[in-house]
């Protein structure tokens, strides 16, 4: 645990230093919002289809974070330094997992309030306890996977399209159950709860794929 | 009994794909002693450290490094390992304080230790600045102290004088000079620079062995040869 907190430590100092990835990841949240009030032709939207925006929009914006979260270990010797050290290789696991789920979570309280202004229809005030219940477990979902699909993109030569063409049919259960889990709570006429079920998905899935890079990620790091 | 030696190779081979990169290379490196292993570039010199360093698997023969059988038990040696590689391996947007608490987090140890080493390569002053506007000779007495900074039994140097005018030489030679009494393992572009301060010289060409002897007794037409 130690050394997984001395390399989320680091990433973190090293994005503080260097913003290179959430502010990329939320200007590309704030420029899907407007090609979709454009695209769309509407000025407010509510429920599915909001519901549906905003999952693309946190998708596609996570793939940025995604593609980026290992380039600098591989670009400045981080992946030797780090298998040299005696240390448990899982760490490097959650290491990355906790700072792409930061980056999550900063884009979403980046790009949330934008979408509330932007292009929902109904106050999202209401809809917010719900809603951050929903993005929080997603984020977990699209943390891990994100993670495992980086650790094995760093090593090939076409590691820009390995992130999308293999984390994106993992990631399809979270983000039905996130757009599902979505809607009630940015619904037109008034935020209802999120279903039960669609939390009890994203959680499952979690658990599940956090249990699978527990189990495969060390392979992955082996030459 | 005679001591175990430090590091062992016994027919290591290891390939890339098509391309063999080291055959049939068999080493014993006494606990103290230098290995100085020669090569023009691509000769297998980068990959029998990494070899040793267990960051790469050998495809074949029997790897042994302070009696641990390799990759078998790597993590029972790689707190015993010091690498100074050709790249620094630090982040260039931390510090060089950064970057070696950082490590001294991974090898848990005392940050006092990072000071300590700072203060021996005379880095203490620019050890805020961040690594990519340093210099490549500080750099590299950053990356030497990154290397030793867990005061590593066995130490593979790759070219490890690169960079580094002679004052700078002279304040690393405590840190990886054979005074500090370690196992080395070194590669240079200097063979003549290497032969002086190894014990064995090991000259590898196309991946396979050309010679094994003493350092002492390598002829410079061995060398000549070995480079032409």
């Amino acid at each position: 645990m130690r050394t997984a907190v001395a390399v989320l430590r680091k990433d973190l100092l090293v994005e503080l230093r260097t913003f290179e990835t959430v502010p990329a990841m939320a200007l590309f949240a704030l420029t899907t919002f407007v090609i979709f009030h454009f695209g769309l032709g509407r000025a407010t939207l509510s429920g599915q289809l909001a519901a549906g925006v905003l999952t693309v929009s946190v998708l596609f914006s996570g793939m940025l974070g995604i593609n980026r979260l290992f380039v600098t270990e591989r670009e400045q010797g981080g992946f030797d330094a780090f298998l040299l050290a005696p240390v448990d290789r899982t760490s490097l696991l959650l290491a990355k997992a906790a700072a792409l789920f930061t980056f999550l979570v900063v884009l979403e309280l980046i790009a949330v309030p934008a979408f509330g202004l932007l292009l929902l229809g109904p106050s999202l005030g209401p809809a917010l306890p719900g809603l951050a219940l929903v993005l929080l477990l997603a984020d977990l979902g699209i943390a891990v996977i994100g993670t495992l699909v980086s650790a094995i993109a760093v090593h090939t030569r076409a590691r820009d399209l390995i992130g999308p063409v293999v984390g994106l049919p993992l990631l399809i259960p979270a983000l039905i159950a996130m757009a599902r889990g979505t809607a009630a709570p940015l619904a037109a006429n008034g935020a209802a709860s999120v279903p039960l079920k669609w939390l009890e998905v994203l959680a499952l899935y979690d658990v599940v794929f956090a249990l699978l890079a527990y189990a495969v990620f060390d392979f992955l790091l082996e030459d | 009994m005679a001591e175990a030696p430090a590091i062992e190779l016994r027919g290591l081979a290891r390939h890339f794909g098509e391309r063999t990169a080291l055959r049939d290379v068999s080493v014993l490196v006494p606990a103290g002693a230098t290995l100085a292993v020669l090569g023009r570039n691509g000769a297998g010199k980068s990959t029998l450290l990494r070899i040793l360093a267990t960051l790469l698997r050998p495809h074949h023969g029997e790897v042994s490094v302070l009696g641990e059988s390799l990759p078998k038990r790597a993590f029972a040696v790689r707190g015993r390992l010091g690498l100074l590689a050709h790249e620094p391996l630090l982040y260039r947007d931390l510090s060089g304080r950064e970057n070696l608490r950082y490590h001294a987090r991974l090898y848990r140890l005392d940050p006092a230790r990072v000071e300590q080493l700072l203060e021996a390569v005379r880095m203490d002053s620019r050890a805020d600045d961040p690594v990519r506007l340093l210099s490549r000779g500080m750099v590299q007495r950053l990356a030497i102290c990154r290397a030793v900074l867990h005061d590593p039994e066995v130490l593979l140097l790759d070219e490890p004088r690169a960079n580094l005018d002679p004052a700078a030489t002279d304040l690393v030679e405590p840190l990886i000079g054979r005074a500090a009494g370690r196992t080395r393992v070194l590669t240079s572009h200097d063979p003549q620079a290497a032969l002086a301060e190894a014990d064995i010289a090991l000259g590898l060409r196309d991946g396979r062995p050309a010679f094994l002897s003493p350092a002492a007794e390598v002829t410079p037409e061995q060398v000549r040869e070995l480079y032409s």
